[in-house]
C-alpha cells in the first residue's frame, strides 16, 4: 500500500479557494445596483439566450459569474426551491433570505467536501415595499453570504468596477441614471463601455403586481444610453449602412 | 459522489427537467391520493363554464355558485383564472380538487417559463393541463370528476383558441365556443344563437352573459346574476396584449343591460327564422 503525501488542510483549502477565484475572474462581471423604483442587473453577456441574470420568484433575482453550466444547475435549483415552497406555502412564504441561506449551504459544503469546487459567485436579490426592505445578498464560492446594500459587483474586474460604482452610484438614482452608472462602471475596467449588445440587463421593478422580473431589450438599451440602435443580427445579407433602422422591434422579446 | 454528501439543496434540485409536477412526483411531495372508500360524500361542485373565440382572442366566463346536493355551498366562487399571462383555465366538477388542479397547472407554466426561459406553446400548455388532468382519473372514478376549458390567444397563429377536456384527460380543439358544466348544455344553445364570427370582445362578453343567464335559467345549479348582492361572472380576456380579468364594475353594466332587457323578453334575445323577419 502506497502513502499519500501528506498535505495540510490549509493547503488544501487554499488551493480550492486559488483554483475558484482563478476561474471566477476569467469570466466577464456583472453589476447589480437599487435604483429608485426597485432592483437593476446589468451583465456582459454578447449572448441573447444563455442568461447570466434570472427570474426566481415573483420578487426574487438571480445573477451570476463564472462557470455556466455550475450557476445553471444552482439557479434551476433555486427556481425548484421557490416554486415548491410557494405551492406548498403561499407566493408572500418564498423569500430571498431562505434562498440565499440554501445556496449557502450548498455551495460550502461543495467548497469542503468535493475535490472540484464551484466556480461561480451569486447574487440573489429581493425587491422590497421600498428601498429599505430591499435585500441583496452576495454569495462567494465557499459559501460565504454577505448582506449589500446600494450596489455590488462580480466578476473578473470586481475592484475596479466597484470603485467606479463607489463614485458614480448614490441612492435614488433613476432607472437610466442606474443603468448609465452600470455599464460606465463596466466600461471602466475594459477599454470602452460595452455597446448595447453586448449587454444583459433586466429589472425588480417595485411597483408591478406578481411578477415583477422584466428584461430590458437591446432597443432599450440603446435609448437610454443614447448610441444608436444595434443592427439586427446579420440575416445573411449585409445590411447597407444607408438603410434607414425602421420598426421591427417586435421580434426582441421583452417577455418576463 | 451521492448525494448525501452535499448538505444544502438536495440533488433532486439539480436534476434536468423542467415540468414543476414531475419535480413534485420524484421528490415524493404530491399529496396522497384518494384510494377507493365504500359509498360517496358530498362535496362542493362548480358548474358552469363558457368561451367564445373573438376578433382579437378568446372571452372566458364562469358563474358564481358551488353546490353540494341541493344546497348552495358558496354564491361567490371563482371558477375562472389566469393559467399565465396569455391563457385563462375555467373549472366545473369537484370544487376543491379543480382548484388544486389549477393552482398546481398556474405553477407548472411558470415553472417552465422559468427554466426554460420562454414560455410553452400554446398547443404545449393545453397537452400539460391533460396530463394532469389524466392524474386525477382515479378520484374521477370515485365521482370526483374535474372538467375544466382552456383558452388562450396563440402569439405563433395570432389568434384565439378553445380546448375543452373530458375525465380521462382527453383534449380536444373547440371552433368558435364551447361551455362545460352542469348549465352548459343550455349555455350551448344559448351560444349557438348569438355567436358570430369575429365579433368584438365587448359583443362577446355580452354574449357569454346572455349564455350564464340561458343556464341559470333552466340549471338549478348554475348561479344567475345576484343584483342584490352585486354578485357577478367572473370574466377573463385573452388577447395579445396578455390576459384580462375583467372588474366588477365593468361586469355590472353588462349584467345590468342584459337583466334590463329580460324584464321585456326574459327568454332573452330571439333569432330569426329563415326568410322570416322577427
Amino acid at each position: 500500500m502506497t502513502v499519500p503525501f501528506y498535505v495540510s488542510p490549509e493547503q488544501i483549502i487554499k488551493d480550492k479557494a486559488d483554483y475558484a477565484r482563478k476561474g471566477i475572474a476569467r469570466g466577464r462581471s456583472v453589476v447589480v445596483l437599487q435604483y429608485d423604483e426597485g432592483i437593476l442587473f446589468v451583465a456582459e453577456n454578447p449572448s441573447r439566450s444563455l442568461h447570466k441574470v434570472s427570474e426566481i420568484y415573483d420578487r426574487i433575482g438571480f445573477a451570476a459569474v463564472g462557470k455556466y453550466n455550475e450557476f445553471e444547475n444552482l439557479r434551476v435549483a433555486g427556481v425548484r426551491l421557490a416554486d415548491m415552497r410557494g405551492y406548498a406555502y403561499d407566493r408572500r412564504d418564498v423569500t430571498g433570505r431562505s434562498l440565499a441561506n440554501a445556496y449557502a449551504q450548498t455551495l460550502g459544503s461543495i467548497f469542503t467536501e468535493t475535490a472540484k469546487p464551484y466556480e461561480v459567485e451569486l447574487v440573489v436579490a429581493e425587491v422590497g415595499q421600498s428601498a429599505d426592505d430591499d435585500e441583496i445578498y452576495r454569495l462567494t464560492f465557499d459559501g460565504s453570504v454577505a448582506d449589500e446594500h446600494g450596489y455590488v459587483a462580480m466578476g473578473g474586474q470586481a475592484e475596479e468596477i466597484a470603485s467606479a460604482l463607489a463614485a458614480s452610484w448614490r441612492s435614488g438614482l433613476t432607472l437610466d441614471e442606474g443603468v448609465r452608472a452600470a455599464v460606465a462602471a463596466l466600461g471602466a475596467a475594459a477599454q470602452s463601455p460595452p455597446g448595447p449588445d453586448q449587454l444583459e440587463a433586466a429589472v425588480l421593478e417595485r411597483s408591478r403586481p406578481r411578477r415583477t422580473f422584466r428584461r430590458l431589450t437591446v432597443d432599450r438599451l440603446a435609448e437610454i444610453l443614447g448610441v444608436p440602435r444595434p443592427l439586427p443580427p446579420a440575416a445573411g445579407v449585409a445590411d447597407s449602412p444607408d438603410e434607414p433602422a425602421t420598426g421591427d422591434s417586435g421580434d426582441e422579446a421583452e417577455g418576463t | 459522489m451521492t448525494s448525501d454528501r452535499v448538505r444544502g439543496l438536495p440533488q433532486s434540485y439539480m436534476a434536468h427537467g423542467s415540468s414543476f409536477a414531475d419535480f413534485l412526483a420524484e421528490t415524493g411531495l404530491v399529496p396522497s391520493r384518494v384510494t377507493a372508500g365504500e359509498g360517496s360524500i358530498q362535496v362542493p361542485h362548480a358548474t358552469t363554464i363558457v368561451a367564445l373565440a373573438t376578433a382579437d382572442g378568446v372571452v372566458m366566463a364562469g358563474d358564481r355558485r358551488a353546490t353540494m346536493g341541493n344546497i348552495i355551498a358558496q354564491r361567490d366562487i371563482e371558477k375562472v383564472f389566469p393559467a399565465d399571462e396569455h391563457s385563462v383555465v375555467g373549472i366545473a366538477g369537484a370544487a376543491g380538487v379543480a382548484v388544486e388542479l389549477v393552482r398546481l397547472f398556474q405553477v407548472e407554466l411558470e415553472h417552465y417559463e422559468k427554466i426554460e426561459g420562454l414560455p410553452l406553446s400554446l398547443d404545449g400548455k393545453a397537452n400539460r393541463l391533460a396530463t394532469l388532468l389524466r392524474g386525477n382519473l382515479g378520484m374521477a372514478m370515485q365521482g370526483l370528476a374535474v372538467v375544466p376549458l382552456f383558452a388562450g390567444f396563440d402569439l405563433d397563429r395570432q389568434r384565439g383558441r378553445i380546448f375543452s377536456y373530458d375525465v380521462t384527460g382527453g383534449r380536444y380543439e373547440e371552433r368558435d365556443h364551447h361551455a362545460v358544466g352542469s348549465g352548459s348544455v343550455f349555455a350551448r344553445g344559448s351560444l349557438k344563437k348569438l355567436y358570430r364570427g369575429g365579433m368584438t370582445t365587448a359583443d362577446a362578453v355580452m354574449a357569454s352573459v346572455e349564455a350564464l343567464y340561458d343556464a341559470a335559467d333552466d340549471d338549478s345549479a348554475t348561479g344567475g346574476p345576484d343584483l342584490t348582492r352585486r354578485i357577478f361572472p367572473v370574466i377573463a380576456v385573452a388577447e395579445v396584449d396578455g390576459v384580462r380579468m375583467l372588474a366588477d364594475a365593468e361586469v355590472g353594466q353588462v349584467v345590468e343591460q342584459v337583466v334590463a332587457a329580460r324584464l321585456t323578453s326574459p327568454d332573452g334575445p330571439q333569432a330569426p327564422l329563415p326568410g322570416r323577419s322577427l
